[in-house]
């Protein structure tokens, strides 16, 4: 009678309650389903998509994606010395950005984390973020009016009879070291904070030039932040069109996936498939290199 | 131990789960597509005209949907005007392509393969009644007739400008070799500004119809091996005294503005911008129809409805507004082109306006290569030209 009497009474909720209860894979599986399945739809799949596309091809007459494997487009990208120039550009500006980012955070980096004051770091921290609240664009778009003829670059260099770089892939690395800036800082300084003081007095006790100590303590203890901001900046580079568009004329893969995006997709995808490569293999250096053991 | 062996499996039956489903829903997508390449080939006309829907999305070249115009067209039917600006017909296609948009300014270059993807619908001309006196060599052209119907409304025709810094370059060129020949080009090295697309080869054809005569170019836009191989090379060997491609109309003006180049190709909407910033440029005269003596490349645009127009009702408002005579004057004098509207003639600020841009002068066209989009067919039948693919190719391998 009891029990027939409560039966009723069991809302939906408590139900639910009842059919997880006790099923711990259920429990996990059902907390975990949302978070994978965008990971594993959303990302992994768009890019399982893009390599399936890489293989098809365009018809000629009338312009429609023909669902069959070729390799046409790779060898295109092989053959043709144009690609060539493009990817070999685009890496060496993307290698560029990435060491001119970690000559210059590096030090911002350990002023922030082992000499300022907590206000003074506090004060840095807010400096470095500030710009990454400000447009991408419109940041590019003030380099580009600095860099112009009549811009602030040549006004100023010109009393010493020089003038700037213009348009071009210097204004580019320029324009790509100073947005990605603040990616390389950030690790760095998380990776400097890390490094316990002891070890750097440790090492002047004994007797340490202060450069030996930078060299064999600190160095090999940040190395990982450092290459954990250098995926950062380098695949950041390696994936940007816009800049090279607006500070310059010259094309990066990310101008040629573009051209090539209305008219023949299965070669856009092709080309998207040369940075995943530059990426994978930049990952497994960086993994060599011991970025993912501390993080 | 046993509880991580336990969960590692958990995931892993989630993951296996998971790319099972994304493999139906992979196939699920490859049979839409199928479905809507069938559905693109009977695109269906509007039948009757119906109430706005509120609003209306367009794409457009920078200059065609400005306040002085829309503003008006929205109190008088309601449809807010939401303006896309695209910088090259690559960008149109691409952005008609997401069905977000009830219609769009197509350039010749644009509209074949608009129609050819299936991704614009007919046009039913009786529910636009200004179309009626649209001037006559604008219907029933190849850029925007297909399969004997018309697909769209023709906005104004004009030609792509040769512009100069009137300070830096004189005497002021009367020919494209100001660019194009090596020799002469070579003087405004690193200052030479050029459209950034495809299309641009048929600019150097164009060049070439009437300095190299033995090519036998008859229409730039369907070039065989030879010619087009000449025309590449032309534009491979300008391209060392390019100062800077331009795509965006705002990065020619910032461009001429500040110094950084002073001879190129442009559109009439920069020129214009750049008279009123006061700057010292030039082109040729309108009263030659801005054309250099070679011709120049031009564009006759359309404005298509979208094949998923989610408003077809105030695309075909606009449609009919901006022909209407007094609009599509102001339109044509604003942008500095012939407006397609033959009674635009009586409206114009200008008295002389349709008289200098020889809006009613179909001889004064023919000099005029409306962009077209490149097929292998060369027009006769014979599959020995190069198509846009090869065009796009070429480009790449030009600007290196």
């Amino acid at each position: 009678m009891a029990a027939e009497a409560a039966a009723p009474k069991r809302s939906a909720g408590r139900k639910l309650a009842g059919l997880f209860y006790g099923r711990p894979r259920l429990q996990v599986g059902s907390l975990l389903a949302g978070p994978v399945g965008w990971l594993v739809i959303g990302y992994l799949g768009s890019l399982a998509v893009l390599l399936i596309t890489a293989f098809w091809s365009v018809d000629a007459l009338s312009g429609e994606v023909v669902e069959e494997f070729g390799l046409e487009n790779f060898e295109a990208i092989w053959n043709e010395p144009v690609y060539r120039d493009i990817i070999g550009r685009t890496v060496g500006v993307a290698a560029a950005v990435t060491v001119t980012d970690a000559i210059i955070a590096f030090p911002i980096a350990f002023y922030m984390a082992k000499v300022a004051s907590n206000r003074g770091k506090a004060l840095l921290v807010v400096g470095i973020l500030l710009p990454l609240w400000s447009s991408y664009l419109v940041k590019v778009l003030a380099w580009r009016t600095m860099l112009s003829n009549e811009g602030i670059i040549n006004w100023a260099l010109e009393p010493f009879g020089l003038s700037g770089p213009g348009y071009g892939i210097v204004a580019v690395w320029l324009v790509m070291s100073y947005l990605w800036l603040p990616y390389m800082i950030l690790p760095i300084y998380a990776g400097l904070e890390r490094i316990p003081n002891s070890l750097i007095s440790a090492s002047e006790d004994l007797g340490a030039h202060p450069l030996t100590t930078f060299r064999r303590v600190i160095l090999p203890l940040s190395f990982p932040a450092v290459v954990a901001g250098s995926i950062f900046t380098f695949s950041l580079t390696l994936g940007d069109y816009i800049t090279p568009r607006l500070v310059s004329s010259d094309q990066f893969i990310g101008n040629v996936i573009f051209n090539n995006i209305t008219n023949n997709q299965p070669f856009a995808a092709a080309l998207a498939v040369v940075p995943i490569m530059v990426m994978i293999a930049y990952l497994l250096v960086a993994r060599r290199l011991g970025a993912f053991e501390h993080v | 131990m046993r509880r991580d062996a336990h969960s590692a499996r958990t995931a892993w039956l989630i993951v296996a789960g998971l790319v099972a489903f994304m493999l139906v829903l992979a196939g699920c997508g490859g049979g839409d597509d199928d479905t809507t390449g069938a559905s693109a080939d009977s695109g269906e006309t509007l039948q009757k005209l119906g109430k706005g829907e509120g609003q209306v999305n367009l794409i457009s070249w920078a200059g065609y949907v400005e306040p002085g115009w829309s503003k008006p067209f929205e109190q008088k039917t309601g449809c807010k005007v939401n303006n896309k600006v695209a910088g090259t017909s690559d960008e149109m296609v691409a952005l008609m392509r997401t069905g977000e948009y009830d219609g769009v300014s197509a350039s010749g270059n644009a509209t074949a393969r608009l129609f050819e993807g299936g991704d614009v619908a007919p046009v039913n001309v009786d529910l636009v009644p200004n179309y009626k006196t649209v001037f006559s060599d604008l219907k029933d052209q190849p850029y925007n007739t297909f399969d004997d119907q018309p697909y769209g409304i023709p906005h104004g025709r004009g030609a792509n400008l040769l512009m100069w810094n009137d300070d830096d370059v004189s005497p002021a060129p009367t020919s494209w070799d100001v660019i194009l020949d090596p020799k002469i080009a070579s003087k405004y090295a690193g200052k030479i500004s050029v459209y950034d697309d495809p299309i641009y080869i048929a600019d150097a054809a164009v060049y070439l119809k009437m300095h190299e005569p033995d090519l036998g170019i008859e229409n730039p836009y369907e070039l065989n091996d030879e010619q087009f191989e000449a025309a590449v090379n032309l534009l491979k060997e300008q391209a060392s005294n390019v100062g800077e491609y331009w795509s965006e109309a705002e990065k020619q003006i910032s461009a001429y503005a500040n110094g950084d180049a002073t001879v190129g190709t442009t559109w009439q909407y920069q020129y214009f911008a750049l008279l009123e910033e006061k700057e010292p440029v030039a082109a040729s005269p309108a009263s030659q129809g801005f054309l250099p003596k070679e011709g120049a490349t031009g564009w006759s645009d359309t404005w298509m409805i979208s094949n998923e127009a989610k408003n077809p009702n105030c695309m075909y408002e606009w449609m009919n507004w901006i022909i209407e005579p007094k609009v599509n004057a102001e339109v044509a004098e604003w942008f500095g082109e012939a407006p397609a509207q033959s009674l635009a003639c009586d409206e114009t600020e200008n008295a002389n306006f349709c008289a200098d841009y020889h809006a009613d002068n179909p001889a004064f066209w023919e000099r005029v290569y409306y962009w077209e989009t490149p097929l292998a067919d060369c027009g006769d039948g014979s599959e020995d030209c190069k198509d846009y693919n090869e065009w796009v190719k070429a480009w790449t391998s030009i600007k290196g």
